[in-house]
């Protein structure tokens, strides 16, 4: 679904990501861990453009989205991004949030992006907010809210950039537990997390990366219990 | 008594070179800059004048300023790899716009703008208006950027990330909240503004300075014309502050919902 050739990328004279190759199959669920630094956020950041990258092609469904020539706007419409810090438009209602990107990209009415929203928010059990504004939301609603504003747009990938990092540790889980639903669904999810239970229990591969570069990648219960490289096993014993 | 009567009394004495006692002194003063005549209409229609030079005068200086700030931050913003020349060769113009209005006095800006660049036109009051909206718009092009840029980049990156363009992401997230956060500014840019405008009056717009200047030719005293608009421009400076100052409130208590 997503396929990763030789992409790099410095900023300035600091390489971030080094020559990665990767490719995201239909349904699978990704979970990138490594320390901070080694280049998993800019990866993720990379696979829907938010950084462009200094090498490299990368396609999604067939079309290469590193093509200068790319609609981007229409490519990143089909992927869902979900935030460390939320990013919610304070400006807006709740109800808005959710639908403003459906309606401004033609992809719905008004009338049928509002009952989506309904729909979504009763999903995550926050009906009752769609006409609070996000300063009015704890930070688990908030990324609650987040994630269903992704999905009013029906994307057929979410990437999730450290969504539970920000917030206080007893609202880590309502969001795990959006995100597990979310994958038992069968959706297409790259996560970048430190939440390494996630990861064993969603994770269909895990990703190690460390100094730009994906040092090893196994099923969960292999990458946890027997790790074969050194950087993962000195990783592993400090977070576990 | 009726004080037309009385200050043609009082003048009668001072032509006759009587000392008379400063309240005396004061009322003649008084009467002469501002009743006599009926001169309060001079100042009256030159605080109209004012108004509206400062309005008309914000209006482009914000057109300016949005164009100015929209062109240099697009620029700014571009993706690194997709440069587009006719945007840099854009925004290389605002900024030598920029830099040349801030760079050199309003003053002589205006004496350019009066008796260089339209040496022969003689509506010297819409002149002064252009200049000085030329002027402010520089000023608010900056103010504006600075809102722009002030705000976390996240907000914009959550916009392009569900797939809407530039310009809707600009619309509909980034310029409302940037909006918000220039008000201040842009209220202060209104009140330097207004009394810039008196600046008009060294090319020879008739607004409220001018008003005071032909009442002290006519009448050989500027003391009262003088300090008259200085009173007059403070009082409307102060209802301005006092305005700003209750939206300022307003908005901040939208913030607490």
């Amino acid at each position: 679904m997503i396929d990763v050739k030789n992409l790099s990328k410095s900023f300035g004279d600091h390489l971030v990501l080094d020559d990665i190759d990767q490719h995201i199959y239909p349904g699978e669920k990704v979970v990138i861990i490594g320390p901070s630094g080694s280049g998993k956020s800019t990866f993720l950041r990379c696979l829907n453009l938010l950084e462009t990258p200094s090498k490299g092609v990368i396609t999604f469904d067939g079309a290469e989205i590193t093509d200068p020539k790319a609609d981007i706007n229409r490519i990143r419409r089909q992927m869902g991004m979900v935030f460390q810090h939320f990013n919610l438009f304070p400006n807006m209602t709740i109800r808005k949030n959710i639908t403003l990107a459906p309606v401004q990209t033609g992809l719905m009415k008004q009338a049928e992006a509002d009952e989506t929203a309904m729909a979504l928010l009763q999903r995550v059990g926050l009906e009752e907010k769609a006409n609070a504004y996000p300063s009015q939301l704890s930070g688990g609603q908030k990324q609650r809210i987040a994630i269903v504003r992704a999905l009013a747009m029906k994307p057929k990938v979410m990437l999730f950039d450290e969504p539970t990092s920000a917030l206080d540790p007893e609202m880590v889980g309502e969001v795990l537990d959006v995100m597990k639903q979310l994958a038992q669904e069968g959706m297409t999810m790259v996560v970048v997390t430190h939440e390494m239970g996630f990861a064993r229990e969603v994770g269909d591969r895990v990703l190690f990366m460390a100094d730009g570069k994906i040092v090893e990648e196994n099923t969960p219960a292999e990458i946890f219990t027997n790790p074969q490289e050194e950087r993962t096993q000195i990783f592993l014993s400090k977070v576990l | 008594m009726d004080w037309a009567q009385l200050y043609a009394e009082l003048t009668a004495q001072l032509q006759a070179n009587v000392d008379l006692p400063f309240y005396q002194d004061f009322f003649v003063g008084f009467y002469r800059a501002f009743i006599d005549g009926a001169r309060w209409k001079l100042y009256l229609s030159g605080v109209v004048t004012t108004l509206e030079v400062t309005i008309l005068a914000l209006l482009m200086g914000c057109i300016l300023g949005v164009v100015v700030a929209v062109i240099r931050t697009a620029h700014d913003q571009q993706r690194p790899g997709r440069h587009n020349p006719v945007l840099a060769i854009l925004s290389a113009i605002c900024k030598v716009y920029t830099t040349v209005i801030r760079g050199t006095p309003m003053i002589v800006q205006m004496l350019i703008m009066g008796t260089v660049i339209f040496a022969s036109s003689r509506n010297f009051t819409v002149i002064g208006t252009i200049a000085l909206g030329i002027n402010s718009g520089a000023y608010v092009a900056e103010i504006i950027r600075g809102g722009l840029m002030s705000l976390d980049p996240g907000q914009a990156e959550a916009g392009r990330s569900l797939g809407l363009n530039y310009f809707q992401t600009m619309r509909f997230i980034v310029i409302p909240q940037a909006f918000k956060a220039i008000l201040p500014a842009l209220g202060n840019e209104f009140i330097t503004l207004f009394k810039d405008t008196a600046l008009i009056t060294v090319i020879g717009g008739k607004e409220l300075l001018y008003a005071a200047q032909a009442v002290g030719a006519k009448t050989y005293s500027v003391m009262f014309p003088y300090i008259g608009v200085a009173v007059i421009y403070l009082v409307l400076v102060v209802i301005f502050t006092w305005l700003q100052g209750k939206l300022e409130r307003r908005l901040r208590q939208s913030d607490r919902r």
